[in-house]
């Protein structure tokens, strides 16, 4: 083989090692010590020694094993280069015992990542940066492509990041399995944060965004990684489900124009068969765990869609009583916009917009989809004036362009 | 790791109870005390006197200044703490969860710097 290609072989591999066992090493790096930033470090350092020997000495069979071994050695390292810092020595020595009784390179890692998501969506830590964390230390994101995705400045996530991580090993947030009483928030907490991943990639429906249009799928991964190594937790299923529902419909919320299509017109033909079959499959797996939870009434709501889009047969009193057990389960206003349009579908525009108009939550003013249902059901009640005004609310809330031209089309409908 | 339960109350509440309710929040904190202690949690705790009893003392230039009153007007103040071992935060918030200042008022659960060691 010739150098070149050995050291593409070597950079291909090391990547590939990367993608599937990144959050893996980290956990396992950072199970005893807490800290985050130094498991980091120490497996970027590996990694990059892992591009040096490689090449000229060949992958070795066990690259995870590898990477390990010269990750926790480079750890030791830094921290005696650290000699003053003060907390030094017992660090070596949970590592040091870990270098000793470390598997040998053919036995199977044990898997921590699951310990490593609720240390990172724990309660202490703020709620915005559990997801951007998530990314960065299960997935091995760098903060400039999170901060990209999430639109925010890369030396403010930068900050961000280093806080919580920091806040991680002075706190003594755990790495394990929360106690049983709490453990339910606690993985609510996690799967919040996968779905704030998967939202932040739906919201670039152009899929123009390579960074964002990532996101949707990592967050598919995290989804099976987590009913992967909790194979006993129903939400789990029910947020897999969740957002493969919604990702088999990516392609059809466009036509050939570029231009929005909302769920009502999508053309069925268009979704992702396979993709919603494994869907089902998931949120029937999810039934069977029990018991019932936000992500599986959200499943179950857009299977609902699904078949109705599918048969043309309206199912609007189910699809109001899941939106009944949703709204009992999350008081979400934002459920309550989405269970107005319902009321509409069953007793008629009035009775929709007598539902919206009892919202009562100042932070609905702000929200599009909010201004928009509004806008329409005045819009079928010929309040026309007012509905003009919903509109341009909606319109101004949009950071999409497609839906805005949508909204704006159905602005100028009324003038017709 | 060792953690500092800081405990903030408002302080008119406690002079505004009937003594029987004195005597039921007493019984609570020392039934929290215990608990600690019997669980080998404990390494000290104790129960600071009102705000208007603090004095705060600050160096500028060369020249001590001394202030009556806390270092923070505000309407919680700190009224307690208790030292406590725990093995990691989670068992720290538990136990911040059970102590009836949580009830009325405001724990804070703040990790202390691990003692210096010599290195090997």
């Amino acid at each position: 083989m010739s150098s070149d290609r050995s050291s593409a072989h070597a950079q291909l591999t090391a990547e590939a090692v990367a993608r599937r066992s990144y959050g893996k090493l980290v956990a396992l790096l950072a199970t005893r010590t807490h800290d985050v930033a130094a498991a980091e470090d120490a497996l970027a350092e590996a990694f990059a020694s892992a591009l040096a020997h490689w090449p000229s000495e060949g992958c070795p069979s066990n690259p995870e094993g590898w990477l390990l071994a010269s990750a926790r050695r480079k750890a030791i390292d830094a921290i005696r280069r650290r000699r003053t810092a003060e907390r030094a020595s017992s660090d070596v020595q949970l590592l040091a015992g870990e270098l000793d009784s470390a598997p040998a390179f053919e036995t199977a890692i044990p898997d921590h990542r699951l310990a490593l998501m609720f240390a990172c969506a724990h309660p202490a830590i703020e709620i915005a940066i559990r997801a951007p964390l998530m990314l960065q230390v299960v997935l091995g994101f760098d903060a400039k492509r999170i901060a990209s995705a999430f639109l925010i400045a890369p030396g403010t996530m930068g900050q961000r990041l280093t806080r919580a991580k920091n806040k991680i090993k002075q706190a003594g947030i755990p790495f394990r399995f929360p106690e049983r009483q709490e453990l339910p928030s606690r993985l609510d907490a996690v799967l919040d944060a996968i779905y704030a991943v998967f939202a932040e990639g739906w919201a670039d429906a152009d899929g123009s965004d390579v960074l964002r249009r990532d996101l949707a799928e990592e967050a598919l991964f995290l989804g099976r990684l987590v009913t992967e190594l909790f194979p006993e937790a129903a939400e789990g299923f029910g947020l897999l489900a969740l957002m493969l529902y919604v990702e088999a419909r990516h392609d059809a919320r466009r036509d050939e124009n570029g231009e929005y299509v909302p769920l009502t017109e999508q053309d069925p033909a268009r979704w992702d068969s396979p993709m919603i079959e494994e869907a089902e499959a998931r949120l029937l797996r999810a039934r069977e765990l029990g018991p019932i939870g936000r992500y599986q009434l959200e499943a179950a709501l857009q299977s609902a869609h699904v078949f109705r889009r599918r048969t043309g047969t309206p199912n609007w009193l189910a699809v109001m009583q899941l939106y009944d057990a949703l709204l009992a389960l999350t008081s979400s206003p934002i459920v309550a916009v989405n269970r107005a349009l319902v009321i509409a579908q069953l007793q008629g525009p009035r009775a929709g917009l007598e539902a919206i108009e009892h919202i009562a939550d100042t932070r609905l003013t702000e929200y599009q989809p909010y201004w928009a249902a509004r806008a329409e059901l005045l819009a079928k009640t010929n309040r026309h004036a007012e509905a003009r005004h919903a509109y341009d609310v909606a319109i101004g809330l949009e950071r999409d362009p497609a839906v805005r031209r949508f909204l704006q089309k159905r602005r100028h409908a009324l003038d017709a | 790791m060792q953690y500092m339960l800081m405990l903030y109350v408002q302080e008119g509440e406690w002079n505004k109870m009937t003594s029987a309710e004195q005597k039921r929040g007493m019984a609570a904190y020392m039934a929290f005390t215990e608990a600690l202690t019997k669980a080998g949690a404990l390494k000290a705790h104790g129960r600071l006197q009102p705000s208007s009893a603090a004095t705060t003392v600050r160096i500028t230039g060369s020249k001590s200044q001394v202030l009556d009153g806390p270092y923070l007007d505000s309407k919680e103040q700190l009224a307690g703490y208790y030292f406590i071992e725990a093995t990691d935060l989670d068992a720290a918030i538990a136990w911040a969860a059970r102590c009836p200042a949580a009830g009325h008022g405001i724990v804070e659960v703040r990790p202390l710097w691990p003692a210096p060691a010599k290195i090997e």
